[in-house]
């Protein structure tokens, strides 16, 4: 029932786009799309959160399309409604923000037909029960996408973005269809049920972990396969960027999950350990690049990569404590990745929604020439702040839940038999603990130079408040991180049949804990209550308030702000975002990021400015990617002679591959 | 008398195989024309001499298709094409006469080592047959290589098709309707470039390879 309900709710979806190629042109086109994917999302949001609340049994429903043989089946268990929540709460957000914020688009119709059929497709995958179905819903999700990313395609750098993307997610989806082929075995059972009954070789298993790290992650963004990400996502219209951003990357994470927890069988230690190290590199590299760019969207991109560093951390260390058959402390890091993962969803999209609209009041994508908008933008203003709570893992937000859940399991690893694992995983905590700082510093750096301060650029100057649909969604979205900060025990309950599913035990139920605390393993170890958190907060900043109100001088007076010497009152003399980022710069500097600062200071009696330029290259482009892409267009500069050669050298091409062949057939036979 | 049946067929396909070296050394067109002629002749006795030993009576007309269209048609063709074009009557040739025929030998040995390899449960009368016919075809297709004018090319070309009936009828059991196919379609091929010789001396006033790779644009 719920599988049929699901279907015929992407069904809508496709319907919903080949409407949008029919009536892009008319000026109701925009709010209508939207409109019905803004319901559609919500109906899937229910179906999908029903079904998980009330831990109804798994559903099946094979369809007579697809592979003759095979079918196309479909399945919603636990793990699927799970991630529909997350998705479809994204993707109903994003709708309702696109209300508003797709009225600024210059080409509608470049967005409108994509944008449903990329809802769909995320959907498809997440109910996909054989890999045939898996992997055309998972093409679908990446070339819709693609074709998103290049809707202002006449900006040179969107188009090489999305040259970049198309070349990542093909190679992503050829290493999961190496990984599902490798899973089906020699007698090709592509459907999830007998790959799960199946029983698999030990090195076939560890080739699949890296193919399905190499697949999942590429859309993920799993460091060193990240390049593609903090161009893509940034490329698109501002909702697709949140939907790519907070919604794309989950169902990454879903499709991993799906093979290594579910169809992969009993995990062995040491896949824990590749992934942590993966996982834990990618956290730090991509909060190191968010600190230093200057583009908004493309920083929150980074931010991205970061926190899906975190979830990673989760599931590895998931994997690690089920490997070793501890199983409670196996379900806490598996609710912490979860709850990670709906957390960003979450916050990331609604970050990326204030960019949006500080886009659209004023242009500008540079943080350098922004400044001032919380007295332009104050709604804008106080919802950005919000997710910046959110993102850096402050109490009472949601953000901050995660994140201790996840140190809490890191602080179980003592108990791990393996000396590899005891060693590492520490290790890995420090890693996450140098992530959360650097992001708390850098979404400072974010807000700090967008919203305070003064304009900077002209443009700055004269934004205007956002759309109240675009509001709407943000402050709803602001909302959701606020309950699920303060009341974090029914979101970990909801997770628990997905945990039981997927690792044998679930968290200890946490509604029948009084005063809606938390208690991850013992109360005697530690304990969390977001409400008495939030309660203390409220109450001591209205005390302080109120205090502060009695006994301050009511006297007011207005004088010239201290202009530390300089009579200039230029917004350029204010401290800016490159110079907030310079200590880590210098820190990290020559290795990890490649940054160079270069100045050059004019001679006395020169008139000519003095100049510091800041140069930051991504080091895992420079050291892998570019050898490779040079050597590509190289080799292929070489064997462009060959297509202008005379008959005589064609045919003598022909004849020496024909004699080296038969000479081959000599020396072997 | 089996082994005086096989020693003819071998004699008629090493036959074929020699007129083929006889063709590479050519350094004249009317020569060559009348080379090829005899060559057409050498595998039409070769293929009644199949038919014969095979007793497969449809290779007989494989053989009439030979003689007539290969050993008459085509080399008078040619030759009133050669008079009509003007063309000249030596032959340019790549690398020289010396080393194509070192690398002609080559080609023969190679082709006896890979066939007689490959094919040592068949039948002794295809088995020869084959790697003699495999000789022809990369005999023609070197000739080919290493002319620089079309009509040479053409019947490097036509040597190649001489190889591959040798090896049709030295197998058993082909279809008289692939040859015949087979047949038809060297004739058409043969009008095809025909008519392409023709426009391409009238446009650029020869037949040399090097007038079209000019007129491309290109440098050697």
């Amino acid at each position: 029932m719920a599988v049929s309900a699901t279907l015929a709710a992407i069904a809508v979806l496709l319907g919903t786009a080949a409407l949008a190629i029919a009536i892009h042109r008319r000026p109701f086109a925009t709010v209508l799309i939207y409109c019905i994917c803004l319901g559609v999302c919500l109906v899937l949001l229910a179906l999908a959160g029903t079904s998980l609340i009330e831990r109804g049994p798994v559903q099946h429903l094979t369809l007579p399309i697809g592979l003759p043989w095979l079918g196309a089946r479909f399945r919603i268990d636990a793990l699927s409604a799970f991630f529909q929540v997350v998705i479809n709460l994204g993707g109903a957000a994003a709708s309702l923000y696109a209300l508003g914020y797709g009225r600024h688009e210059e080409a509608p119709g470049r967005v409108l037909p994509f944008y449903p059929v990329f809802l769909a497709g995320m959907n498809l995958v997440l109910v996909a029960d054989d890999a045939f179905t898996f992997l055309v819903a998972w093409e679908f999700m990446s070339l819709s996408s693609w074709a998103l990313v290049l809707a202002h395609h006449h900006d040179r750098e969107n188009a090489e973005a999305g040259y970049i993307y198309i070349l990542m997610a093909s190679f992503g989806t050829f290493a999961l269809l190496l990984a599902f082929g490798l899973l089906a075995g020699p007698s090709g059972q592509y459907a999830f049920g007998d790959i799960r009954d199946m029983a698999h070789a030990g090195w076939l298993e560890g080739l699949v972990l890296v193919l399905a790290l190499v697949g999942a992650g590429s859309k993920a963004g799993l460091v060193p396969l990240h390049v593609w990400l903090p161009l893509a996502h940034p490329a698109a219209p501002s909702h697709v960027s949140a939907l790519m951003s907070g919604v794309m990357t989950k169902v990454a994470i879903y499709g991993f999950i799906r093979i290594v927890f579910d169809l992969l069988g009993q995990p062995r230690w040491w896949w824990s350990l590749v992934i942590l190290g993966l996982a834990s590199v990618t956290a730090v590299i991509g909060v190191l690049y968010a600190l230093m760019q200057r583009d908004l969207k493309r920083l929150l991109a980074y931010s991205t990569v970061e926190n899906i560093g975190i979830v990673f951390i989760g599931l590895g260390l998931a994997l690690a404590f089920t490997a070793n058959n501890m199983a409670a402390p196996a379900a806490l890091a598996f609710t912490a990745a979860l709850f990670h993962a709906f957390n960003h969803a979450l916050f990331k999209s609604l970050l990326f929604f204030g960019a949006g609209a500080v886009l659209t009041a004023t242009g500008a994508r540079d943080i350098e020439k922004l400044g001032g908008l919380i007295l332009r933008m104050p709604q804008t203003a106080f919802v950005f702040l919000g997710g910046v709570l959110a993102i850096s893992a402050l109490p009472p937000l949601n953000g901050f839940v995660s994140e201790w859940l996840m140190f809490q399991a890191v602080l179980l690893s003592p108990d791990l038999p393996q000396w590899g694992l005891k060693l590492a995983v520490p290790a890995v905590g420090a890693m996450l603990a140098l992530a959360a700082a650097l992001s708390a510093a850098c979404f400072v750096r974010a807000f700090g130079i967008v919203f305070l301060g003064r304009p900077r650029a002209p443009e700055a100057a004269t934004a205007i408040e956002t759309d109240s649909a675009s509001r709407a969604s943000m402050f709803t979205l602001l909302g959701l991180c606020l309950a699920a900060g303060i009341l974090p025990g029914l979101l970990i309950d909801a997770i628990a049949p997905v945990a039981a599913g997927l690792v044998g035990q679930s968290m200890p139920p946490q509604a029948s804990i009084s005063g809606w605390s938390i208690v991850p393993v013992a109360e005697s170890r530690s304990s969390y209550n977001g409400l008495l958190v939030f309660g203390f907060i409220t109450v001591s900043t209205l005390v302080t308030i109120q205090f502060i109100h009695r006994f301050a001088s009511s006297a007011l007076r207005r004088a010239p702000p201290w202009d530390c010497g300089f009579p200039s009152a230029d917004p350029a003399t204010q401290y800016t975002a490159d110079s907030f980022a310079q200590p880590v710069r210098r820190v990290f500097g020559e290795s990890v990021l490649l940054a160079r600062d270069e100045v050059d200071m004019s001679p006395p009696g020169d008139p000519r400015p003095s100049r510091l330029t800041v140069t930051v290259r991504d080091v895992i482009w420079e050291t892998a990617y570019a050898p490779i892409s040079n050597l590509i267009s190289r080799t292929a500069e070489q064997l462009n002679h060959l297509q202008f050669l005379s008959i005589r050298r064609y045919l003598s091409l022909v004849f020496g591959a024909l004699i080296v062949l038969l000479l081959g057939v000599a020396v072997w036979a | 008398m089996e082994r005086f049946l096989l020693d003819v067929a071998h004699l008629l396909a090493g036959g074929l195989v020699l007129t083929s070296f006889m063709l590479l050394y050519q350094t004249r067109m009317s020569s060559l024309l009348a080379v090829f002629a005899l060559q057409a002749v050498v595998l039409t006795l070769s293929v009644a001499w199949q038919a014969h030993v095979q007793n497969a009576p449809h290779l007989y007309i494989t053989a009439g298709i030979a003689l007539v269209l290969k050993a008459i048609i085509i080399p008078y063709a040619l030759s009133r094409v050669v008079r009509s074009l003007g063309i000249h009557r030596s032959i340019e040739t790549v690398g020289g006469i010396g080393p194509t025929m070192l690398a002609g030998m080559g080609c023969v040995a190679l082709s006896m080592v890979v066939m007689l390899k490959a094919t040592a449960t068949a039948n002794p009368l295809a088995r020869e047959d084959l790697a003699f016919a495999l000789s022809v075809v990369l005999l023609g297709l070197l000739m080919m290589v290493t002319r620089r004018n079309a009509v040479s090319q053409i019947v490097g070309f036509m040597s190649i098709e001489n190889g591959l009936i040798l090896a049709a009828a030295g197998a058993k059991g082909m279809p008289l309707v692939v040859e015949i196919s087979v047949a038809f379609s060297v004739l058409v091929a043969f009008i095809v470039i025909g008519v392409f010789l023709f426009r391409i001396r009238e446009r650029f006033d020869s037949v040399e390879l090097q007038a079209l790779d000019d007129f491309r644009g290109e440098r050697r």
